[in-house]
């Protein structure tokens, strides 16, 4: 085995645990080796993530492993972007994201943000309680592929809806695939309002955005398309 | 302080210098299927059965909680607390972010109810105090606003500070006020329980509030939660916890709140404690008898 080979091995099983001096010191070597920062990117740190979402998925893995592997690859990200950041290319989708507006929690929406970028989504978070108004503006702005409702509470749970007619109101509705999540919703509810999709978790919300971009763009975007969106996941990084 | 919670023929007095109170969580449809499912055709067989199983396990109050989606929650909510009345006479937490619910529930129950719960908001605060105040209640004041949840424990004390003080506005005693200086996961934030730790010290210490909190919270996204809600509970009680919403089914968190009272001095003699082993085995070996 290569040496290159090795380091791709290497970042994905550091990446996978979470071990963020390991990956950060990997990538500075396989720079050093001028291994493509792309193939960096496309075989060993994505592929790393998507299997730590598997795992998650599958109950395999807990919260924390998928923090400090996202942790471990944007640190990776940060030495990558510059050397990626000069190409054009498009992502390989947008994502607008936020809580609803009177509910504060979080943690979920911050594993999809989390699990989108690291798919390649150049995804654009809106934070919590987040008002119908600033849903319409930043749809209205980023024009995003989905955009991504979050719920904890039966009480904030209706915002979908009043989310929903904003973008009616404002013509953007057919525009963007709405997709809906929280602990108390449900498919039915998700239809219920007028969503697009539902998901009960961070990973599978990911797979059905890769799978709804990938109907409608396909995958000649391919390799290139993941480029702009590494960079704003360092933006998202600097902004902390 | 201390805070006098009723049925109509039973208290329960959540204070420093008593005995940890237990409010039993279960009654909650939220990530409960068959629960939510039953609960939304009206039939409240498994309400009963829960509140049956969680005070015999150790609960001295219970929560109620009907937020189903697309459901009416204020109707579902009162039909649950009269089921539970039924079954059994331990004061209730009326569990609902909905106002039209909490004041259905209010009017329904018959004795002192904890209201769950109010935040720092202006808004929430303006529209529950006075139902609070109508019906004397006592509430729980959870420490944050419409900005969020700090990760700063003095920020939490001001917030709680808030709360008593427009709480006051409304006629409502401090001692009804019982604070939940909140309890986040430490799978997402590694710091998260001791903030919420260093949080109940400067509550204990400077306001003397009663406080509790959703404890099993702290254990979210991990593996092994029982085990990881059991430590949480002794460290709160001993930073100034007086009561928690938790799961009281859990052997590990039933023993370990009794492990703890006695340690923190509440279970003279040790004769809660001993009863309790003496229960569990009188069912140990009357389940053995059954099996032969």
């Amino acid at each position: 085995m290569s040496r290159e080979e090795e380091i791709r091995s290497e970042l994905f099983e550091h990446t996978l645990n979470g071990h963020a001096p390991e990956v950060k010191a990997l990538t500075e070597e396989a720079l050093t080796l001028h291994m493509d920062p792309m193939d960096i990117l496309f075989k060993a740190l994505i592929p790393s993530l998507e299997e730590v979402g598997r795992r998650f998925e599958k109950g395999d893995f807990f919260v924390p492993e998928m923090l400090i592997a996202a942790r471990a690859m944007q640190g990776a990200l940060v030495i990558l972007r510059p050397l990626i950041a000069e190409t054009g290319a498009k992502p390989v989708g947008r994502y607008v994201i936020g809580t609803v507006k009177g509910d504060i929690h979080d943690i979920g929406k911050n594993l999809c943000v989390i699990m989108l970028e690291g798919a390649g989504f150049e995804v654009f978070d809106l934070g919590v309680n987040t008002a119908p108004e600033k849903f319409v503006e930043a749809v209205q702005k980023h024009e995003p592929d989905i955009v991504g409702f979050s719920a904890f509470l039966t009480t904030t749970m209706p915002m979908f809806k009043a989310n929903i007619e904003a973008l009616q109101k404002a013509g953007l509705r057919e525009k963007v695939h709405v997709a809906v999540g929280g602990a108390p919703v449900t498919e039915e509810y998700a239809k219920h309002v007028g969503a697009d999709s539902y998901a009960p978790d961070a990973s599978m919300a990911t797979r059905m955005a890769k799978q709804l971009v990938g109907d409608r763009s396909g995958q000649t975007q391919g390799a290139q398309a993941l480029e702009q969106a590494v960079m704003k996941i360092d933006e998202t990084l600097r902004k902390g | 302080m201390d805070t006098r919670l009723a049925s109509r023929s039973r208290e329960v007095v959540v204070s420093i210098d008593r005995p940890f109170v237990i409010i039993g969580e279960r009654i909650n449809p939220t990530g409960r299927k068959v629960l939510a499912a039953e609960m939304k055709e009206g039939r409240m067989d498994r309400v009963r059965a829960d509140a049956i199983a969680q005070v015999a396990a150790g609960a001295h109050m219970l929560d109620i909680n009907a937020g189903i989606p697309m459901a009416d929650e204020p109707a579902l909510l009162v039909a649950a607390i009269r089921a539970v009345a039924e079954v059994t006479d331990a004061p209730i937490c009326i569990d609902s972010s909905i106002i039209e619910a909490l004041e259905a529930g209010l009017s329904a129950y018959e004795g002192k109810a904890l209201v769950n719960s109010v935040t720092a908001e202006e808004e929430r605060m303006e529209r529950i105090f006075p139902l609070v105040k109508k019906h004397g209640a006592a509430v729980i004041g959870m420490a944050n606003d419409e900005t969020g949840i700090t990760m700063v424990p003095e920020e939490r004390l001001a917030l709680a500070r808030r709360i008593i003080e427009r709480a006051a506005d409304y006629g409502i005693p401090q001692e009804d006020v019982i604070i939940d200086p909140i309890a986040m996961t430490v799978a997402a934030d590694p710091t998260a329980g001791q903030v919420t730790l260093a949080t109940m010290r400067l509550i204990r210490e400077l306001l003397g509030n009663n406080m509790t909190c959703g404890a099993s919270n702290v254990s979210f996204g991990l593996p092994d939660r029982p085990t990881v809600n059991a430590a949480f509970l002794p460290v709160a009680m001993y930073a100034g916890l007086t009561c928690a919403i938790t799961n009281p089914l859990i052997p590990e968190v039933r023993r370990g709140v009794l492990a703890s009272d006695l340690l923190l001095g509440h279970d003279e003699y040790a004769m809660k404690w001993i009863s309790a082993h003496r229960a569990e085995q009188k069912e140990i070996s009357a389940r053995a008898g059954s099996a032969q």
